[in-house]
């Protein structure tokens, strides 16, 4: 019986390194992501949709901020994502660093605007709730000063990455830029714990449950779903087209390209 | 949201509101169009290098 249980999950880490290697095959990662970019949109565009629907015209008002509240349907989904990406930037960047795959140093690259612009919308939806509710666009607080920290990361990734002509070379040094700057996220998450801010804590992650009620939580929840799809969806679409850049010497990629 | 009224005025919170909105509409447009399009001309690019390639 021991015996067995050894064999079970050795089988299943072969067979976990045989497709993860399968994956990291760009001709692979080309087909498989293009037959997933459509389910992700569109799955996207129906949970948008429903969450736009739910949170704008269902959803009753807030009893102490009315209408004003309804900017949290963007804002969280928006500043969720931009930690989501920033983590997934560099722990792709961190893969292609160490095992030097290199579509894990597409898959980093294609994160990053994608993670500016969740980044942006988070900073721009919370200044445009901010002011009705706090009385001001901005206030040097702690979870804003982390996450403006957050965008300037992201453009410096991008400027960086801009700056260098070799790909490989690029990688590299935006990896560990990526890296270095992960200590912002923990900064930023715990910003509202921390420090005594102006930003309102946790409402949906907390003790207890979430202190929200049903009729805004559902579509809070379809919204961040639907911006993480739609995260997956256009970062496929980027990594797809610096697959066929990188790999435009093999034979496979004159066929894609030679397809009208 | 009783009354489509109540819906465009947002409780006089409109600006605040629709400019979020407006602002995640463009953000989202563009993170949709820009890869398109920038995959379009990569396409074109590589198919038209590899034409003065191979004849």
């Amino acid at each position: 019986m021991a015996q067995r249980e050894a064999v079970i999950p050795a089988t299943t880490t072969r067979r976990l390194w045989t497709w993860f290697h399968r994956l990291a095959s760009p001709r692979y990662f080309y087909e498989l992501a293009g037959r997933l970019i459509p389910w992700f949109g569109w799955a996207a565009a129906v949970l948008l949709a429903a969450g736009l629907y739910g949170g704008l015209w269902l959803a009753p008002p807030d009893y102490q901020q009315g209408d004003a509240y309804r900017i949290i349907f963007i804002h969280v989904p928006a500043a969720w994502m931009s930690l989501f990406a920033y983590v997934a930037m560099a722990g792709a960047g961190f893969i292609g660093l160490v095992w030097r795959i290199k579509l894990a140093e597409v898959v980093a690259r294609a994160c990053a605007p994608l993670g500016a612009s969740f980044t942006l919308l988070a900073l721009c939806t919370g200044s445009l709730w901010g002011k009705p509710m706090w009385g001001a666009y901005w206030v040097w607080d702690a979870r804003l000063t982390s996450e403006l920290v957050l965008l300037f990361l992201y453009l410096g990734y991008i400027a960086l990455d801009a700056a260098i002509e070799d790909r490989r070379k690029a990688a590299r040094a935006t990896s560990v830029l990526a890296l270095v700057g992960v200590v912002d996220i923990p900064i930023i998450h715990y910003s509202v714990e921390w420090w005594h801010t102006l930003h309102q804590g946790p409402t949906v992650f907390k003790l207890g449950g979430p202190s929200i009620s049903l009729d805004m939580l559902v579509p809070l929840l379809l919204m961040v779903v639907a911006f993480k799809l739609f995260f997956f969806a256009m970062m496929l679409v980027r990594a797809r087209t610096e697959v066929l850049e990188r790999e435009v010497n093999s034979a496979w990629v004159r066929e894609v390209v030679g397809e009208p | 949201m009783k009354s489509f009224h109540e819906f465009i005025t947002m409780g006089g919170f409109a600006f605040y509101v629709w400019t979020s909105y407006a602002i995640f509409a463009a953000i989202f447009a563009w993170n949709v169009i820009q890869p398109l399009v920038h995959r379009r001309r990569v396409r074109e690019r590589l198919a038209r290098r590899l034409r003065r390639m191979q004849p």
